[in-house]
């Protein structure tokens, strides 16, 4: 009796190992040669839905080939996170260098120097962060000196949990840093603005619900594209009548949102070639168009012009001007023990 | 062909041992080892580090803290839920009884933005609040809202059939011999919940404690103050720091089962007493 309980366990157990291995040659053969999944984060959805049917029927016309694209979105980091676990994309685009560059260091999926490999350190679009503030801007927000006055309301996410609010900081930070030259002010400036914080939600979508839901706070530090978003939207449902505006600052960052081809995968499924393509289809002046037509600034100078009433003209610094690179602006400001921190652990003695 | 009789407790124990075995290593032993071997990846040191950092620590009371006072609240709340629908009759009984159950059906996070709506200061109910300084949404209170709301089915059904097989006689005799009404209550029912009553609270405390999707838009998430424990995992995650993040998880395991442990203690020791 023994013996033989010994033995089913051993073969229940062989039994299960048979009918998993069985499920994954099953959906290893799923995959069918053109399919191109680009991983993307949150507000780019409609774009690339947009983009993605273009390019599908421009790639018919170019090699003759069906092609289909799936396309995943969630915050950034999550989704880089996803891609070193081993989702399989084809592409990445994300919302900061920085989770590029964890997917290089973490898993080696994406090439070293990925920031060459298309023009303008990879990035076709990008955005920068303005003020959405209630209609007729009550408490009088111009630009980021308003922001740190006390009693102004200041909603943005967590920069610990997400990528947006990350560009947020860095945004004001920059701005300080300009305009009072040294460490300690900035230091200082960054300590008042998150003194004006009650909320700090995970993500950005949840910063704007805070702002334009729950109505709580007087400025929401937001996308251009997500702020845009939020003003469209209330126009809808006010009948023609936003109940907010957007506030352009002085100056703002310069939000570089890059894309990259994930070469492991790429060069598994035989790839490389219709994934290059499809990312160079959002340096066209189609793809440019589409661009701009979801509230991301295009590179293209002259589509950026035809559209200078969406995009009004601002004053941007990337990140390398003020702190070299995203791999040493999060050793600075996010990491464990960074400025961040140590905003808060003073704000609490 | 013979046929040999087995009494069924018998029947093919191997077989279904060896199933029960292989999920419970593939779906519990096999992760949770993962995590163990993950976070051993820091060393002592570093996972002392990681303990004694001021937002973990605040974390961690905030958590427990939570926790522990919506059990206590689910306790009562829960109580009263069961022998109401134990004890009375009253129309709409039935349609009560299903929306106990809701909190386990919703996605949390539904459940989380719905009770964020109602007590934001803007809110339902929180605008009513507001004028008297009494602030709910992205507070502590908020938390602990939120873990009574997803808690509160689990001392409601784990003490409703105990109630239910209660039997009359023994209340009967206890007020022919002479108990008043609280008498009867305290001697003679509630001992016999209280084993029942200890594991739903501490299905409920448990529930609390790994809570993320329903706490995350009602606490604010402000470091220090209303952080809870799952989130700074997930901002562990968010910066690639693998070992930091399943340190935490971690830390709240082998916590959890210390309390765990001396509830099952405590529940052992009340169902004896009733044997």
């Amino acid at each position: 009796m023994k013996a033989k309980s010994k033995n089913s366990i051993l073969r229940s157990i062989a039994n299960g190992i048979g009918a998993l291995a069985l499920i994954s040659i099953f959906s290893l053969a799923a995959y069918a040669e053109d399919t191109l999944l680009n991983v993307s984060f949150d507000p780019t959805r409609e774009l690339y839905e947009e983009i993605n049917k273009k390019f599908v029927e421009a790639w018919k016309k170019k090699s003759g080939k069906d092609l289909t694209i799936q396309q995943s979105h969630g915050g950034s980091g999550k989704q880089a996170r996803a891609v070193i676990d081993g989702l399989e994309a084809d592409v990445v685009t994300l919302a900061l260098a920085y989770d590029i560059d964890s997917i290089v260091s973490n898993s080696g999926a994406v090439s070293k120097d990925w920031e060459k490999a298309f023009p303008n350190h990879s990035t076709p679009y990008y955005s920068t962060i303005v003020f959405l503030v209630r209609k007729g801007n009550p408490k009088g927000i111009k630009d980021w000196d308003d922001v740190v006055k006390p009693g102004i309301g200041v909603i943005t996410p967590n920069p610990k949990t997400s990528g947006g609010a990350r560009w947020n900081y860095l945004a004001a930070w920059g701005f300080a840093k300009k305009q009072y030259k040294t460490e300690e002010k900035a230091i200082e400036f960054v300590r008042n603005l998150y003194k004006n914080t009650s909320v700090l939600d995970t993500g950005a979508r949840g910063s704007t619900t805070t702002f334009v839901q729950r109505g709580i706070g007087d400025v929401l530090l937001a996308w251009e594209n997500e702020a845009e978003l939020a003003l469209s939207e209330s126009r809808k449902a006010n009948g023609g009548n936003a109940q907010f505006e957007v506030v352009y600052p002085s100056t703002s960052i310069l939000a570089e949102t890059p894309v990259a081809i994930v070469e492991k995968v790429a060069a598994k499924k035989g790839t490389q070639e219709v994934a290059k393509a499809y990312l160079d289809f959002l340096y066209t002046k189609e793809g440019q168009e589409i661009i701009a037509k979801h509230f991301f600034r295009p590179n293209d100078a002259a589509i950026l012009k035809a559209n200078v009433a969406k995009f009004p003209k601002l004053n941007l610094f990337d990140v390398r001007s003020i702190e070299g690179s995203w791999a040493a602006a999060h050793k600075k400001h996010f990491a464990d023990g960074g400025l961040f921190d140590s905003i808060y652990s003073e704000a609490k003695k | 062909m013979k046929l040999i009789f087995r009494p069924y407790s018998k029947t093919s124990f191997g077989l279904s041992l060896g199933l029960t075995v292989f999920y419970l290593s593939l779906l519990v032993i096999i992760p949770l080892s993962a995590l163990f071997f993950k976070s051993a990846t820091l060393g002592v040191s570093g996972l002392w580090e990681v303990f004694s950092e001021d937002r973990i620590q605040q974390a961690l009371y905030l958590s427990f803290g939570a926790g522990g006072v919506a059990a206590i609240i689910n306790l009562f709340v829960g109580f009263l839920f069961a022998w109401v629908l134990v004890r009375y009759n009253f129309p709409g009984k039935k349609i009560l009884d299903s929306l106990v159950d809701l909190p386990f059906t919703l996605p949390t996070a539904v459940a989380g933005i719905a009770l964020t709506t109602i007590y934001a200061p803007s809110g339902f109910i929180g605008k009513y609040l507001t004028p008297y300084g009494i602030k709910i949404a992205y507070t502590p209170i908020g938390i602990v809202i939120a873990l009574v709301f997803i808690g509160f089915p689990f001392v409601v059904r784990t003490v409703q059939p105990i109630l239910e097989d209660l039997p009359k006689e023994l209340e009967e005799s206890a007020y022919c011999l002479g108990a008043s009404r609280f008498q009867t209550f305290t001697k003679v029912i509630l001992p016999e919940l209280v084993p029942s009553l200890l594991a739903g609270t501490s299905m409920a405390f448990a529930r609390g404690i790994g809570e993320y999707g329903s706490v995350v838009f009602i606490s604010g998430n402000l470091p220090g103050k209303t952080e809870i424990l799952p989130l700074l995992i997930v901002t562990k995650l968010e910066q690639y720091e693998y070992a930091k993040a399943t340190g935490i998880a971690v830390l709240m395991l082998v916590l959890s089962f210390m309390i765990m442990f001396g509830i099952n203690y405590l529940q052992n020791r009340a169902s004896r007493r009733l044997g």
